[in-house]
């Protein structure tokens, strides 16, 4: 969208005041993230810049938040608790929606928008909602304060994901390709495992990353299901923002932007090899 | 020639139609069997505990289970006076029988909720009873003044029913008279019919909101050339990937009094250093972290819309003399509706139903329903009441989600 040559003062002046715009509407969205690192590393136990951090004194900054992070058994002890339910749950949700998103694409799949809108409910229902009805039902059969109590909420969480981003690339999924495999030999099990595995393969890790990041994220349903035992990070963070505000809680937000920049890395990747495999040329 | 009479069959003599019927079927059978395991998980795991929750906010089974020898007694009596001999006597054994078992609280904290002042009619009659004689009437009533009021014994008859309309009464600020009419309830106790339009007014300003300012990007994005677009669209996907509690402490950092906007405007001169704003912990805050957690899922449905729109309608627009602001007004925007009619239901639907960042953000004149929801099960621990909220705001989100699957369709929900 540059400009033509034969356009007017009127709209030449327009043109560059929607940049303005956008890029003021750019910066709301990431200048929050981008304020939030350069805070993490202030000497001073202050949620905002000090005058030495302003003038660039090497006083002002320091490491203090993130020695504070990684020496706390509190912090250490949530980001296993995190990563064991986080990964728990992201294998049973990945395997469960995978399997089924491939017999939602099938054609003869019956109540299929009844079944889809079902499989993508936990996503819809409000987290409170799911929480307080997990809640009850877990003390009932005693899952509750249980790492498997609270591996099989999120579980339930994260599977509208996977079974969506799965969905979306197995519909774009050309199936001439199995019946030029199969005319060239390949008995069913070579084909999945040669054609449609590699193909559907980006969906499911970018199925897998969201579910993950559900879980690693979720905060509300862990208040209510889990015990002490099974503090998470965001428990740890929910309760640091709630009691005692300290910056360490700065620190582990940097660390967790820098994770998201990673996923995302991760995710832009997967595109770009899909893209390849279907010999779709990146724009 | 007689052979074209006789039906198609297959090599092995079945005919066509059927072979391939049951072909179908297998087909269907199959289908149905990959998906299962997951249905089952969900319905068991997911299905079941929200409906148990939705049965909770009528469920009342304190009053029969704890005095049911009272509510026999109730039977036959004729509600012109407070009852006789029997029904006293009847009591004081249930209450003894609650005694022991020690579960009178669930008992007194539900009647409680009916009538106040219960709670402290049965506790303070229950430890007397060991030394009560009969006759009962006489030395319950001077127990606990309350058991000798006709309302009393209309509302225990009342709530001996298995079923009870109250919890839902409750969360839209109503309740029944001991007759069984509704009226409304005490001023002190409204909260909760304007907690439900707060939650409804934000989120709809929420909505606005994400619009106003995911329109222009969304635009944007969709008519740069692909190259470019994708570089803006990371500045897009970073906050929807990033944590919602670091985002949410980032707004903290940025909006508290004391925070780094305030400072800011202190430096240049706008504003005093004693006058400060207070952006945080109100409505305020609630907006701008919301609008900011949630403006990624306005912009991502309206920018895969947009994209679809061919640049040469503006173009051929433009070309039969219309001026860029007419043509946009009527050949672009219209075509544009659908996005933002799935963006702004997705974005309301998920709105409504915060609870994280009104609870961290919102202060008191910041909260939403869901914080209520929250607070009677965790503090009042009035769990029916908390049932009965979540099911009017769950009715609410459902009926929008269908709209949404019927404008969009919910596998068309595309995630970055």
């Amino acid at each position: 969208m540059a400009i033509p040559s034969y356009a007017t003062r009127g709209e030449r002046i327009w043109h560059y005041a929607f940049r303005g715009i956008c890029a003021l509407i750019f910066l709301f969205l990431v200048g929050p993230l981008l304020v939030i690192i350069p805070l993490s590393f202030n000497a001073a136990p202050y949620f905002t810049f000090t005058q030495e951090m302003l003038t660039f004194d090497p006083a002002g900054y320091s490491l203090r938040w993130y020695q504070d992070f990684f020496t706390s058994s509190a912090w250490l002890n949530a980001i296993k608790n995190s990563f064991i339910i986080g990964i728990a749950s992201t294998i049973l949700a990945t395997v469960l929606g995978t399997i089924a998103a491939l017999g939602l694409s099938s054609r003869y799949m019956p109540a299929r928008g009844l079944v889809m809108a079902l499989l993508i409910s936990p996503m819809i229902v409000p987290l409170i909602i799911s929480a307080a009805a997990m809640f009850f039902f877990f003390s009932r059969v005693n899952l509750a304060q249980t790492y498997l109590g609270v591996i099989l909420a999120h579980t339930a969480l994260g599977i509208p994901f996977v079974v969506i981003t799965v969905t979306a690339t197995l519909s774009s999924f050309d199936t001439t390709l199995i019946r030029a495999a199969h005319s060239l030999g390949a008995n069913p099990t070579r084909t999945f495992f040669k054609v449609v595995l590699p193909l559907v393969t980006p969906g499911v890790v970018s199925g897998a990353l969201f579910a993950f990041i559900t879980s690693f994220d979720e905060v509300v349903v862990v208040l209510f299901i889990a015990g002490p035992e099974q503090r998470t990070m965001p428990i740890q963070m929910w309760s640091g923002i709630r009691e005692q505000i300290s910056p360490t809680i700065l620190a582990v937000a940097t660390l967790l932007v820098l994770l998201s920049m990673l996923m995302l890395t991760t995710l832009e990747l997967l595109r770009r090899r899909s893209e390849r495999l279907r010999g779709v040329t990146p724009g | 020639m007689s052979d074209s009479s006789a039906p198609l069959t297959t090599a092995d003599g079945v005919p066509l139609k059927v072979s391939l019927r049951r072909a179908v079927r297998r087909s269907k059978i199959k289908a149905l069997l990959l998906v299962a395991p997951l249905l089952l998980f969900l319905v068991i795991a997911f299905v079941i505990p929200i409906f148990e929750m939705l049965t909770r906010s009528v469920a009342n089974p304190e009053v029969s289970n704890h005095l049911p020898r009272t509510v026999a007694a109730l039977e036959d009596w004729d509600r012109q006076d407070v009852p006789g001999e029997p029904a006293f006597a009847a009591l004081v054994e249930d209450l003894l029988e609650g005694q022991e078992a020690r579960n009178l609280g669930l008992l007194a904290s539900r009647l409680n909720y009916e009538r106040s002042g219960m709670r402290s009619a049965i506790n303070r009659t229950a430890r007397g009873l060991r030394t009560m004689e009969p006759p009962y009437r006489e030395a319950v009533i001077e127990a606990n003044a309350r058991w000798g009021e006709l309302d009393t014994w209309k509302i225990i008859q009342r709530e001996a029913r298995l079923y009870t309309p109250s919890y839902y009464l409750a969360a839209v600020d109503r309740q029944l008279t001991p007759d069984g009419e509704i009226t409304r309830a005490p001023d002190n106790q409204q909260i909760h019919v304007s907690l439900f339009w707060r939650t409804f007014w934000m989120s709809g300003l929420i909505t606005l909101m994400t619009l106003l300012l995911g329109y222009p990007i969304a635009f944007l994005l969709a008519s740069l050339p692909l190259r470019h677009s994708n570089l803006l669209m990371i500045l897009v996907l970073l906050p929807f990937w990033t944590s919602l509690l670091v985002r949410t402490t980032t707004w903290i950092a940025i909006l508290q009094s004391q925070g780094v906007l305030n400072d800011v405007m202190v430096f240049l001169g706008v504003i005093a250093d004693d006058a400060r704003w207070q952006m945080i912990h109100n409505k305020i805050g609630t907006v701008v972290a919301m609008t900011h957690i949630l403006l990624p899922f306005m912009i991502l449905p309206l920018y895969s819309v947009m994209k679809t729109i061919p640049p040469s309608y503006m173009r051929a627009a433009r070309s039969l003399g219309g001026r860029p602001f007419l043509c946009f007004r009527r050949v672009y925007f219209p075509l544009t509706i659908p996005g933002m009619a799935a963006g702004g239901i997705l974005v309301f639907i998920l709105s409504i139903g915060y609870y994280i960042t009104p609870a961290l953000v919102g202060g008191q004149s910041g909260r939403f329903i869901t914080n209520y929801i929250a607070y009677h099960m965790q503090t009042s621990l009035n769990w029916g009441l908390a049932a009965a909220i979540a099911s009017i705001l769950l009715f609410v989100v459902v009926v929008f989600y269908m709209v949404f699957n019927r404008l969009v369709g919910v596998d068309k929900v595309k995630l970055g």
